[in-house]
């Protein structure tokens, strides 16, 4: 049951609860495709937080409460709002808790949702916090993994791109701890999986690590692609250096193998050539739209009757 | 062969016996010693137990929780001895408590814990041999070295 629970973290989830999660989501995808909008969140508010831009989570967090017929409260721009003033987020989740019926929070610093959640007695959903975790992203790429392949176990996953500062990675590779996948972690040698979450995995997780994505390419079912977070980088000197350092183009797609699939969190800078996204493996896309099921799910889950 | 102490009794304090060499100057660093505080400090001592240990004794000062809980991370072999009137009235090892709650700083510069919000540190401890622990907020890990200098 996640009724009144916060989502901090994908580990607050059991194997149960994000299976309820693809059902429910599966029933919200029914509603979407009639057009149907239900009303079982005609009382509600849900408050939106973003201490960092965001185009796709925010809007479909948004689009997700209107569809279930709720309301939405946002903070203007964070340099505008009363942070900019020196306001604690503790005090900020304070009063926001007072104003609205659920919170999803993005911030740059890690922890910062398990920070907002003591604080707050209405529910949190993290939509990232720095290089932390990003659980409803793991959500929406696991279920996207399901719809597309039918099943996330017996696949190989090969995820490249900045596993270091990347936090759909980190927060995905946490979640597939639970089922029986092969994983290819592919990326330049400085941005390899930080040791801290590699230790956490390394006993529970099949691991491949890896700078040639060649050699996995043909054997890969889900390949999962990031991008470079420029806005992590301190040196933008090294940022420079790395942008562009691997790219997949038709090429690539030609050596994967039949009913294999590229997903990608978004926004991509350079890291897949357009001409891919016509191809029939390119679920980045689709992969975005089930943000909206799935976050309905969440929602409805957490602060319904 | 006649023994002598090499450090003298005290009447009224603390000993912290059985440190590991070298790092009494670590455990003298997180204390609050006042101006009545004498302190002896022995440090590469021989010892039965270990090979080289170092001691310290504090006149008139008697250590609060918070400062066991630190001594217990820089230190866990410390024992600590309460002298009353040069008697040892209570004798025990320091524990190493579960949870670490505000009295060790993340190393992660990006950990809201860091950012003057009105929260605690707050850390796991994840293995007791080698000591690492690990933050609940931003799950980064500190090994020995790195809670010695955030401490």
């Amino acid at each position: 049951m996640l009724k009144n629970r916060s989502l901090v973290s994908i580990s607050d989830l059991s194997e149960d609860d994000v299976n309820n999660v693809f059902l429910k989501a599966d029933e919200m995808l029914g509603y979407i495709n009639n057009s149907k909008k239900i009303n079982i969140m005609n009382s509600k508010i849900l408050a939106t937080l973003f201490y960092e831009p965001s185009t796709r989570t925010r809007l479909s967090f948004e689009s997700a409460m209107h569809r279930l017929g709720g309301s939405v409260i946002s903070m203007a721009d964070s340099k505008t709002a009363s942070v900019s003033k020196g306001e604690t987020l503790a005090d900020t989740i304070r009063i926001v808790e007072s104003y609205s019926d659920i919170i999803v929070i993005r911030h740059p610093l890690e922890g910062a949702a398990l920070l907002a959640s003591k604080f707050s007695s209405k529910p949190i959903i993290n939509a990232g916090d720095g290089s932390g975790e990003h659980p409803t992203q793991t959500l929406v790429d696991l279920y996207t993994i399901r719809k597309e392949l039918g099943d996330i176990n017996d696949k190989t996953i090969t995820i490249i791109g900045d596993l270091k500062y990347g936090r759909t990675v980190h927060s995905l590779l946490m979640a597939l701890i639970r089922y029986n996948v092969k994983i290819n972690l592919i990326s330049p040698e400085n941005l390899r999986l930080p040791d801290y979450v590699y230790n956490e995995l390394k006993n529970k997780l099949n691991i491949t690590i890896s700078s040639n994505l060649e050699k996995y390419i043909d054997s890969t079912d889900v390949l999962y692609v990031t991008r470079i977070q420029k806005e992590r980088f301190t040196d933008k000197n090294e940022y420079s250096k790395l942008i562009g350092s691997y790219k997949i183009t038709l090429k690539e797609v030609d050596k994967m193998k039949d009913n294999s699939i590229i997903m990608h969190p978004l926004p991509r800078i350079d890291e897949i050539s357009p001409k891919v996204d016509i191809t029939d493996k390119a679920k980045y896309f689709k992969q975005a739209s089930y943000g909206i099921p799935i976050r309905m799910a969440l929602i409805s889950m957490i602060v319904g009757d | 062969m006649e023994k002598t102490l090499k450090i003298s009794k005290i009447k009224d304090g603390t000993v912290i016996d059985h440190i590991p060499a070298g790092n009494a100057l670590k455990v003298l660093d997180i204390l609050n010693i006042y101006e009545n505080n004498s302190i002896s400090i022995g440090i590469r001592v021989l010892s039965n137990k270990i090979e080289y240990k170092d001691v310290i004794k504090i006149e008139n000062r008697f250590l609060e929780k918070i400062e066991l809980d630190k001594i217990s991370l820089i230190a866990p072999s410390a024992t600590i001895s309460i002298i009353k009137n040069y008697v040892i009235i209570e004798k025990f090892r320091v524990d190493m408590p579960d949870k670490i709650r505000g009295i060790l700083k993340c190393i992660n510069q990006n950990c809201i814990t860091n950012s003057g919000e009105p929260v605690k540190s707050e850390f796991n401890i994840i293995s007791k041999e080698p000591l690492i622990v690990k933050c609940i907020y931003c799950k980064r890990e500190m090994n020995s070295d790195e809670i010695i200098k955030n401490i």
